[in-house]
């Protein structure tokens, strides 16, 4: 099954209104809706050999306004060898994507991960606490808006080099 | 016979219980028994797991974020850091993600070279994991023996870059500096002297009755739970699945090579065991190719706006000072897009995933990590074992607190 | 020929040996030192190549590991400490008995090292007391051997009362630990 098969079957799965491209790696990628994600995930589970969720992250981009937040999830065929990444467009105000967890086990924490990164609101997710960082932190770190760095470090306070 | 349910929060319970009297006791997160720091908040009845409740993210160490703030050749000591058992490995890893992003092709010699310097991260971190294993059973004399071919390893690392186990190796586009004799030299001797060492090693555990009664059967999973779980690396093959990076989707030259994907049947902790053993051989049987069919030609590509210049010239030319300026500073021009890679870590599918809008540093770099996603089938692989074979099950399965907590 | 310590300074006479008494404690002190291994990620990698063979932390009265705090000497705290761990470790070092060392392996025990970042502890000095710093990403087994020989000279040359002065309430104090009676 190559790339361009595959897109067809996407296509018509969500009635030509996901956004394919194969890009130069040869990596199929397909830009679709929070509510086309389920459906599509299962048909590609089920139907197509794509049993293996190899990733799920997410990224942000603050100039893109209405859909700031892109959830990425990386699926594998493994009797194929072939890789589909799928993208969801997420707007700050209305950051609820579905959960795969019913779908995967694997996703369980991947999600939490994501939460925890980006304040993504998995729906459906059996347990979405944070999972990496402390219960009590009160943002999302991984947005662009906030910095990196320790605000307690008092040694690096050098205004030409550091901060 | 039990009953396995799932709670709604997705965690598996146990239901049997033998008088009702159920204590909780808390694992972790500083354990002996551990190695790291995860901690477990268990149910047990007697000595028998109930159920199980891990937290993690005690070394989380904002690995994603800080590389959105470095240049690229500035993460690779970051990668280092996420299965420091194997940091070669990571490294390396790395630097093919950034040479597919910006269409780098590199020269025979330089796969060949990190074909070998993976395989040995590749035997080292087994190693450290299946002594290990050893030591949890109440064996210390493997791990002794273990690790003093170990140091042989981080000798043969430190002639390639100086370092013993976070080991910033080589360059986007190949190495630092080619394999002087002295490691040569080492290496031959590491080949000669390493396989008896190991036979002993080996024949301390594998077929060792005592040994075998204890980890046939701890922390067993099926191939298609495995595969639920996203699982990789050698806990996936135990369990049965041959899935494997460095031959599924060949990297640096894996092909050009001849091993076997040793695969397990019950996915318990002496199947991983017995995997990791395997691979060792392979490992070995790979290097020894690797050296024999050693193309001549250079030690990196000819990249001059990634690949640091030699010193001398520096001080010499116009055009080696401004590249080397520019790479130092984190100047270098790199193709906006994103690309996925990934390698077969010493413990599964290590990925990356790299956004790059064409500036200085990533726009985003997601590390996809073994461990932190087979490490959350644990509570299902221990429920209804007794504790001592929880502990088991944890150190055959490889997690690496660095690599897991990111 | 095996490096038995030498004896400390004392009067020497047919059968019988004179010397005070916080140097006879000072000399049991230093040579039986437990260590806690409190590893938390790449030192603790290097701690073990120094507990093995090659290394050889056993050479220096340090065999016995002990994982338990309430039966320990010195707290090594090897690797990165972040805010979540750090409650941890000050609870860890709470329950060990006076006297007690803490030698700081590795660049993130010390500084925080190259993370710094919003979820690491910039050095444990922010939570509890530090004898030695041992820097290094990690540091080489042979270093974390010369921080231990450092605790060892702190241990032989330590006063007897240092611990019941009024400075070193004060230094607990300002970590806000309490002085365990």
């Amino acid at each position: 099954m190559n790339n361009e098969i595959l897109m067809a079957s996407i296509l018509e799965q969500t009635n030509n209104t996901a956004v394919c491209s194969v890009d130069q790696y040869d990596m199929l990628n397909v830009n679709i809706q929070a509510n086309q994600l389920i459906d599509l995930v299962e048909s590609l589970k089920n139907k197509q050999g794509f049993i293996y969720l190899t990733d799920i992250c997410a990224a942000h981009y603050p100039e893109r306004v209405g859909s700031e937040f892109e959830v990425i999830y990386h699926l594998h065929n493994l009797v194929e060898n072939q890789r589909v990444r799928l993208k969801v467009g997420l707007s700050e105000s209305e950051i609820n994507v579905p959960t795969l967890t019913g779908l995967f086990a694997g996703a369980n924490w991947m999600e939490r991960e994501t939460f925890d990164f980006y304040g993504v609101n998995f729906v459906g997710h059996p347990d979405l606490r944070r999972i990496l960082n402390m219960d009590d932190m009160d943002y999302h770190p991984l947005r662009k808006q906030y910095a990196l760095e320790d605000e307690t470090r008092t040694d690096k306070n050098d205004t030409f080099f550091g901060r | 016979m039990s009953e396995l349910t799932i709670k709604s929060t997705g965690q598996m319970i146990s239901t049997e219980t033998i008088d009702g009297d159920i204590a909780t006791l808390n694992l972790g997160p500083t354990h002996p028994a551990t190695h790291g720091i995860f901690q477990n908040i268990l149910k047990v009845d007697g000595e028998r797991i109930l159920s199980a409740e891990p937290t993690i993210g005690y070394i989380h160490r904002a690995f994603e974020k800080l590389a959105e703030r470095r240049p690229y050749n500035q993460i690779t000591p970051i990668t280092d850091r996420l299965n420091y058992c194997s940091s070669p490995i990571n490294n390396i890893g790395w630097h093919m993600t950034v040479e597919k992003l910006a269409g780098i092709e590199v020269p025979k010699r330089v796969d060949y070279m990190r074909v070998i310097v993976m395989e040995l991260a590749r035997i080292a971190d087994h190693l450290v994991c299946n002594s290990v294993i050893g030591v949890d059973t109440g064996a210390l004399t493997g791990f002794t023996y273990m690790f003093q071919e170990r140091e042989k390893i981080y000798e043969l690392y430190e002639e390639i870059c100086g370092a013993r186990l976070t080991t910033n190796l080589g360059r986007i586009g190949g190495f630092e500096r080619d394999f002087n004799d002295i490691f040569h030299a080492k290496l031959n001797a590491f080949l000669k002297e390493f396989p008896a060492n190991f036979d002993e090693f080996d024949r301390l555990l594998t077929r060792n009755r005592i040994f075998m009664d204890r980890v046939i059967g701890a922390g067993p999973i099926t191939a298609e739970r495995a595969v639920e779980y996203s699982f990789s690396g050698p806990n996936l093959r135990a369990a049965g699945l041959d899935y494997d990076v460095r031959v599924m989707n060949p990297y640096s030259s894996y092909q050009d090579f001849d091993f076997s994907i040793p695969v397990g049947k019950d996915g318990d902790t002496y199947d991983r065991f017995v995997v990791r053993q395997e691979e060792i051989r392979q490992s070995l049987s790979i290097i020894r190719q690797a050296l024999d069919k050693m193309p001549a030609g250079d030690f990196h590509a000819n990249v001059p706006e990634f690949y640091l210049p030699p010193k001398e010239e520096v001080y010499r030319s116009m055009e080696s000072l401004i590249y080397h300026f520019k790479i130092v500073m984190g100047e270098t021009t790199i193709p906006a897009g994103e690309v996925y890679h990934s390698v077969e870590g010493a413990n599964g599918e290590l990925g990356y995933y790299l956004v790059s809008d064409g500036g200085r540093t990533p726009y985003r770099l997601h590390f996809r990590r073994p461990c932190f996603i087979y490490y959350q089938a644990y509570p299902e692989m221990i429920v209804d074992s007794v504790l001592s074979d929880a502990i088991l099950t944890m150190s055959s399965m490889n997690v690496i607190a660095g690599e897991l907590d990111a | 020929m095996v490096n038995i310590v030498e004896s400390p300074e004392g009067v020497e006479g047919q059968g019988f040996f004179a010397t005070s008494l916080d140097k006879v404690i000072g000399l049991a002190r230093a040579n039986s030192i437990w260590p806690l291994p409190f590893a938390t990620s790449c030192c603790g990698i290097e701690f073990m190549a120094t507990m093995g063979a090659n290394y050889d932390l056993a050479r220096f009265g340090s065999e016995r590991l002990a994982f338990t705090p309430r039966q320990t000497d010195l707290l090594m705290v090897m690797g990165t400490i972040s805010k979540k761990m750090a409650p941890v470790l000050k609870q860890v070092y709470d329950q060990m008995a006076e006297p007690k060392w803490v030698l700081s392996v590795g660049a993130c025990a010390c500084s925080g090292g190259i993370f710094d970042t919003y979820s690491v502890l910039q050095g444990i000095d922010k939570v509890i007391p530090v004898d030695v710093y041992v820097p290094g990403c990690p540091p080489r087994p042979e270093q974390i051997i010369e921080g231990l020989m450092k605790i060892q000279e702190l241990a032989k040359n330590e006063s007897l009362r240092r611990r019941d002065t009024d400075e070193y309430a004060k230094m607990l104090e300002s970590y806000n630990i309490e002085q365990a009676k």
